[in-house]
């Protein structure tokens, strides 16, 4: 043991046990007269004991943090029955509130060798976490320690020895700029941190700064890697230190989140010592209300950290009602989810004007006028409301409807229990909120984990009928699923989602897959494809952390916002900076991925065949003629999806069977001319996807008869015996069948089908002349010269 | 402009609940409802859900009546008619017999729906064989044809507005799947000729024109013996027509809410794959919260409505007030954030900048195993996508390639949805069709559900906690074995809040006295809760986790919930204590309430169990109130 950096354990007589550490120094060993145990005896740690070992304040830890409704500490100036204790309580309560909202963190970041690559997403988390807290938490403070450097600088190495390497790069004061770019210096370390070196530190400056106070509210932080094996003890295994070190953390009210950076970030280590930290870092998880995430990805470690410590909203606190006969007492319900908008509502409207473009602060506020007589403001007494029903407005007084509406009473009450799989995933309506027992009521708490645990067993989920408030006009009804915690230290609970009511499903009919054509159905081959694809393009694969995970992943859009927030603060007139490169990763697939399975996903492409609809434009303007809308987004109310619907007796396409035939009724619809050039368009697709496949006989004569169709109708058309309503169209016809032939003379010359003009000859297939429609520009001889020079080229 | 601070960051326009919802006019949807008010249709019935027979015009005119009803509510500004053809009485424009259009006062045919409509269909039963009467309109020897004649009417009715603006659709109901049975020989065939073509007539002007049938349970409805010419029916979908005309009234039901509302494309998309490889996809809001109407604001004394004027009232000196003009909004609008001590500017541009992350599409990043897809890992209604050939051709093909692998694989994809207001992370989870008897049930297709970031995830820390031992989970299933709800369906409560809404304004709208109750279907079914059997259960469960000697009132936890009720209990102890050393009636009649401070006010606020928020002159005036002053 001698010569060996080691941690002792110093357990006070007052009953606030604390922990002071200190270097073992051989031979000063004694007995503290102020600690349990066997520690470094002197003067030092006396005083330092005394000094740390406040008496606390006697009031009970509070273990729930940050519940909406109870209040903390404070009790001695709301003694009850105290003459203004009204008067007093809401002193006391602005207070709490005051001392709740400021919370006290430090960050412990690893920076040794192994940390290196993983500083810069680190500083990038880091001066996010501080961006945030200007903009939400301007009074919170903030610590800065890193470890794993040569130098030592810490107050616990003055005062008690040891702990080296372990740098406070600045105390724990109120967030700042400067803070922000502290962190772009950042040093490299060259030493093997020793994290709970680090913890202990940061503890003893949470316990210098705040004392007793500010419970609940301190937190720290810590980011490393943990590759490198921590000191021994003097005293007991590591497994009992850090157990103590533990049991500190819960007594003082520290919450610890660890993120332990692993995988891609970090480089391969020892095992042993990581499955021994791992091991030692859990002890924490369990024994306080720490947590450790384990991260790979350097978009999983901006996730990682709460930047933001929103104190769930308890919406209900009552009876879940099982029948009329059992009551679960004090449930709670609270929400899990917060809506991730930056939340500018703190920002007002601002204007400029006059040539200083000074700011003002606006306030909008409205007035009411009568419709009739703008001049005429209507007072508020005089204003009343009114609701439409159909083309009326029905007027009515708040105290009228108060009187009349639904009101139903406060109760959560069971429905009863079903199958989940009737529950679909996409009938949840909102965001989700997590139904608990009430912290420290056993029985609630047996109750909620023997239904939940069945309710798993059995796959079922709970329906309830809720009314969260007295007096509000609504009900919800909702599904609870169970939440069965694998934590010792956290109850089972429920999630609970809320389901729609039958006004607010639209049920529409869509056809069934197997309704569609057989071009539209995947092929074996196809679909063998696609499964690869689906299992190869896997985010959570089992030997690596799931990519992606939603705990883990920052909004890019407000990191983004944040950056340009700092970078406008330095310079005004910055431009918005572009999407940092490791947030890129969740708005597109992961470059690494994609190469990785590159084989894969260039199957899959091979495989499938997508074209652009060469016919869009036309069948477009079709539409828009037929349903416009008020923007282009949704001007199709008509689509291949409306097939199964039942519709006019109208061919619309041409299909395989019957080309010849589908093409004159589109020729003959009356109701728009639309249909002539659609027609005509459609035929000469055909013809071409007839031509493309031909390697037999069959589809030659298809193809010819086609063509004769496509010719006879371009002339009748034009010959003005049918419709003849848009003479842009008309005109166009003989052009449009002339052009088309000369086309596929050259496509088909390609494709070497000489077969197939040949057989035009005796036909007579061949432009369309003057003589037969009076817009064609082609002269007789022309016409019949066609094949023949054809002929000739190709000989 | 009329903008919210709040609203920087929301979905605008991209939120598909108000272009769903608050209909604009150039969307409408003009419906005719033709009823077959023959003889048949009375005579034949067929049971209803709580095993009664009801006759199949009962059946058509509740669910015309249950459609209106939900029509007015969410889209007000469609019109709508109906006629009953096959009558004794005739009532229409073109004086043409046995065909009658029902309507109210202050009413064209073809209208919006309105509270008088609603109010007489509701009872049209009682008066229908009184005033309008039943018979055939088609016999043998006649040249009448009343299925003509109500087409012609639905067809004159509909040439209301341009076919541009407006849907048109003709819902037929009927129970005669022969209309011309009883006639012979040249007189049918030509009948069905002239029938069929106004049919085709009415069509090739875009009014669409849908059956609904009704069989008996005996008897089913022949849809090929004319109508399927009359509505246009080929091959399969003639096959798959009948299944989904349902023999029950539910299933009636189910069939007009599913064809109520014409499919309406929320948004195209594309989801880039991988390799450039996109295809072309349709959103679609299938369940979206249905919300009591907007409030308009109306001049108590005239009933007129008001208009809203905007006004900027400044706080600094230096400026002006224009209020006559409200040119104030005119400049571009800025916002600012504070930050570090400074407020930063922020312009529209550079916050849609920000914004911008990614072309408006879908990106498909990958693919997990559905058990990654967490209870918790939900933001807001998700959003139906299925494929389109429209723009892309082959799109449909790679889709249910795609959606097939991700059914039997039992995967879900992730993708970030970069929509221009809210840019989010989305799970796309595959859905096989479901088919059942009543049709369709879940149609095949992909769910879009809104994830969440990590900042918008709470972690909810508790210690200490104890687990059920395995009895008492044995006594918890039995008790879910015993309250198991079979066929529950999600959608099968109606909203009370939003019927009850509703039924007031109908009855305000007609000058009724008294509004009628509605029944809230979400009550827990208290007979079924005091079955023996049930009761049993609870008891067992109850006595296995809460122990032998409970009493439900005393325990109260241990936690602060009851200090914090104890501290209310005792302040409000406290104020009736206070409260009596005031002479509140004098107090009010003197006007001395005004010389309290709100401490004592609240004395006797708290005391009689009233609200204690707002500012003073609220609770005076509620004090007043109380006293009845």
């Amino acid at each position: 043991m001698a010569g060996k950096g080691i941690r002792v354990i110093i357990i006070s007589t007052f009953l606030l046990t604390l922990v002071i550490v200190s270097r073992a120094r051989v031979g000063a060993a004694g007995d503290c007269p102020d600690c349990f145990r066997n520690c470094d005896y002197d003067t030092d740690c006396f005083e330092q004991c005394y000094e740390l070992c406040l008496p606390p304040p006697l009031t009970r830890v509070d273990e729930v943090v940050g519940d909406a409704t109870s209040s903390h500490g404070n009790s001695e100036i709301s003694s009850p029955g105290n003459e203004d204790s009204l008067l007093q309580q809401a002193f006391a309560l602005s207070h709490s509130l005051m001392a709740r909202n400021k919370e006290g963190l430090v960050l412990l970041l690893d920076v040794g060798p192994t940390m290196h690559n993983a500083l810069p997403e680190i500083k990038k988390v880091c001066s996010m976490l501080i961006q945030k807290k200007l903009i939400y938490g301007k009074f919170d403070e903030v610590g800065v320690v890193v470890f794993g450097t040569q130098e030592t600088d810490n107050e616990l190495t003055k005062e008690v020895g040891g702990y080296e390497h372990v740098v406070v790069l600045r105390n724990i004061k109120v967030v700042d700029g400067d803070l922000v770019d502290a962190f772009q210096e950042l040093p490299r370390g060259n030493f093997d941190g020793d994290y709970l070196d680090a913890i202990v530190v940061g503890m003893d400056m949470l316990i210098k700064k705040y004392q007793a106070t500010n419970k609940g509210k301190k937190r720290l932080c810590l980011i490393t890697n943990a590759l490198c094996p921590i000191k021994d003890s003097c005293e007991g295994t590591k497994e009992d230190q850090v157990g103590t070190i533990a049991a500190q953390m819960s007594a003082h009210g520290m919450k610890m989140e660890s993120v332990i950076v692993r995988g891609r970030l970090s480089r391969d280590g020892d095992q042993r010592i990581m499955d021994e930290n791992d091991r030692l870092l859990n002890i924490f998880s369990e024994k306080t209300s720490a947590k450790a995430v384990y991260v790979e990805s350097p978009t999983a470690l901006l996730g990682a950290i709460k930047t933001r410590n929103i104190s769930p909203v308890t919406i209900f606190r009552g009876d879940l009602e099982l029948g009329s006969n059992m009551k679960i007492k004090d449930f709670l319900i609270r929400s899990t989810t917060e809506l991730g908008h930056p939340n500018l509502s703190a920002a007002l409207w601002e204007h400029m004007r006059g040539p200083r473009f000074a700011t003002h602060e606006v306030k909008v506020d409205y007035e009411y006028k009568s419709v009739e007589d703008p001049n005429k403001v209507v007072p508020p007494e005089q204003r009343i409301k009114g609701y439409r029903y159909g083309p009326q407005v029905v007027p009515i007084s708040s105290a009228e409807w108060d009187a009349v509406k639904f009101k139903p009473e406060k109760s959560v009450k069971l429905l009863g229990f079903t199958d989940a799989s009737n529950i679909m995933r996409h009938y949840y309506m909102k965001d989700v909120n997590i139904f608990i027992p009430e912290p420290g009521n056993a029985r609630a708490a047996l109750a909620v984990s023997a239904l939940a645990r069945a309710m798993k067993e059995m796959n079922k989920v709970a329906i309830l009928r809720c009314v969260w408030r007295q007096g509000q006009g609504s009900v919800a009804v909702g599904v609870l699923t169970p939440n069965i915690s694998e934590k010792d230290s956290t109850p089972d609970s429920f999630y609970f989602n809320i389901l729609p009511f039958a006004e607010d499903v639209r049920e529409f009919q869509f056809p069934s897959f197997s309704s569609f054509p057989a071009s539209w159905q995947p092929n074996q081959q196809q679909q063998e494809a696609a499964d690869n694809l689906v299992k190869m393009l896997d985010l959570a694969p089992s030997a690596k952390q799931e990519a992606v995970l939603p705990d883990f992943t920052p909004n890019p859009i407000l990191e983004r916002f944040y950056r340009h927030l700092e970078l406008k603060s330095k310079h005004p007139d910055a431009v918005v900076p572009p999407l940092d490169e490791t947030l890129k990763t969740i708005t597109e697939a992961d470059p690494d991925l994609l190469s990785e399975k590159k084989n894969v996903i260039d199957a899959f492409s091979k495989s499938f065949e997508l074209k652009e609809n060469p016919r869009l434009k036309k069948s477009s303007k079709l539409l828009l003629r037929e349903k416009p809308s008020g923007s282009d987004e949704e001007v199709s109310y008509q689509d291949a999806t409306n097939v199964l619907a039942v519709k006019p007796v109208k061919v619309e396409k041409i299909g395989d069977s019957s080309p010849v035939q589908d093409f004159e009724a589109m020729m003959s619809h009356r109701d728009s001319p639309d249909w002539v050039s659609k027609a005509i368009q459609d035929m000469k697709n055909k013809i071409y996807s007839l031509i493309e496949n031909f390697y037999d006989g069959d589809n030659h004569g298809k193809a010819l008869e086609c063509l004769l169709a496509l010719r006879k109708g371009c002339i009748l058309e034009q010959a003005g015996l049918l419709y003849l309503l848009d003479v842009l169209v008309s005109k166009l016809e003989p052009k449009q069948f002339n052009d088309f032939l000369r086309h596929l003379f050259n496509v088909s010359q390609e494709k070497k089908l000489r077969n197939f003009y040949e057989s035009l000859i005796p036909r007579g297939l061949t432009l369309i002349s003057k003589s037969e429609a009076i817009d064609s520009e082609v002269t007789d001889d022309e016409a019949r010269n066609f094949l023949v020079k054809k002929e000739l080229k190709i000989e | 402009m009329e903008l919210d601070p709040d609203d920087i960051f929301k979905d605008d326009e991209d939120d598909p609940d108000s272009e769903f919802y608050q209909q604009r006019e150039s969307s409408k949807e003009f419906v005719v409802y033709l009823v077959d008010a023959s003889p048949k249709m009375f005579s034949s019935t067929c049971p209803s859900e709580d095993g009664k027979e009801e006759t199949h015009f009962h059946i058509a005119i509740s669910c015309i009546a249950q459609s209106l009803k939900t029509q007015i509510i969410n889209r007000s500004y469609d019109e709508v008619a109906i006629c009953f053809f096959n009558t004794r009485e005739k009532k229409n424009l073109q004086d043409l017999n046995a065909a009658f259009v029902f309507n109210v006062a202050e009413r064209e045919y073809l209208d919006r729906p309105t509270a008088r409509l609603i109010k007489d269909f509701d009872c049209i039963e009682e008066s229908f064989m009184k005033d309008i009467g039943s018979q055939y309109g088609i016999v043998s020897g006649s040249r009448e044809n009343s299925l003509y004649n109500a087409l012609w009417i639905a067809q004159a009715l509909l040439r209301k507005g341009s076919a541009k603006t407006a849907d048109k659709r003709i819902l037929l109901f009927t129970n005669e799947d022969d209309p011309f049975g009883s006639i012979k020989g040249v007189a049918k065939a030509d009948m069905t000729r002239t029938t069929l073509q106004r049919a085709k007539d009415a069509q090739d002007l875009g009014i669409s024109i849908e059956l609904l049938p009704l069989s008996q349970p005996d008897e089913e409805f022949n849809v090929s013996l004319f109508y399927s010419d009359l509505i246009g029916l080929e091959g399969d979908e003639l096959a798959q027509f009948m299944p989904s005309a349902g023999q029950k009234l539910q299933d009636m039901k189910d069939q007009l809410r599913k064809r109520m509302f014409t499919k309406r494309i929320v948004r195209r998309i594309t989801l880039s794959i991988a390799n450039g490889l996109s295809i072309e996809l349709n959103t679609y809001a299938l369940i979206r919260p249905t919300m009591p109407g907007a409030i308009t604001w109306l001049d108590s004394v005239t009933n007129r409505p008001l208009k809203v004027m905007y006004f900027d009232i400044l706080q600094t000196e230096r400026s002006f007030i224009c209020a006559d003009t409200g040119a104030l909004m005119q400049e571009p609008a800025k916002r600012y954030q504070p930050y570090k001590n400074d407020n930063i500017m922020l312009s529209v541009e550079e916050l849609s900048e920000i914004k911008r992350v990614s072309t408006g599409h879908l990106h498909l990043l990958g693919f997990k195993p559905l058990s990654c897809l967490k209870d918790y890992h939900n933001m807001r209604p998700s959003t139906f996508i299925f494929p389109s050939d429209k723009e892309v051709i082959g799109s449909t093909c790679i889709f249910i390639a795609l959606l097939r692998s991700m059914v039997r694989l039992k995967r879900f994809a992730v993708a970030f949805y970069g929509s221009s207001s809210r840019p989010q992370l989305v799970a796309l989870v595959a859905q096989d069709e479901i088919i059942s008897a009543g049709g369709q049930v879940e149609p095949p297709g992909m769910h879009m559900i809104y994830l969440p970031y990590s900042d918008d995830i709470h972690s909810n820390t508790n210690a200490g906690a104890p687990r059920a031992t395995d009895d008492q989970i044995f006594r918890a299933a039995s008790l879910i074995k015993r309250i198991d709800l079979k066929d529950f369906s999600v959608f099968q409560f109606a909203n009370p809040g939003l019927q009850r809404h509703y039924a007031i304004l109908q009855a305000l709208a007609l000058d009724e006295d008294d509004i009628p109750e509605i029944n809230d279907e979400t009550l827990p079914d208290e007979e079924g809760m005091a079955r023996p059997g049930v009761v049993k259960a609870v008891e067992e469960f109850k006595l296995s986790v809460y122990g032998d000697n409970y009493d439900e009132e005393s325990d109260m936890g241990n936690g602060k919930a009851s200090d914090a009720s104890k501290k209310r209990k005792t302040a409000a102890e406290n104020a009736v204590k206070e409260s009596a050393n005031y002479n509140w009636p004098d107090l009010a009649d003197n006007g001395q309430l005004k010389d309290l401070t709100v401490t004592e006010l609240k004395y006797y606020l708290t005391a009689n169990n009233l609200p204690v928020t707002g500012k003073k002159e609220v609770l005076i005036s509620r004090i007043l109130t109380h006293l009845g002053k």
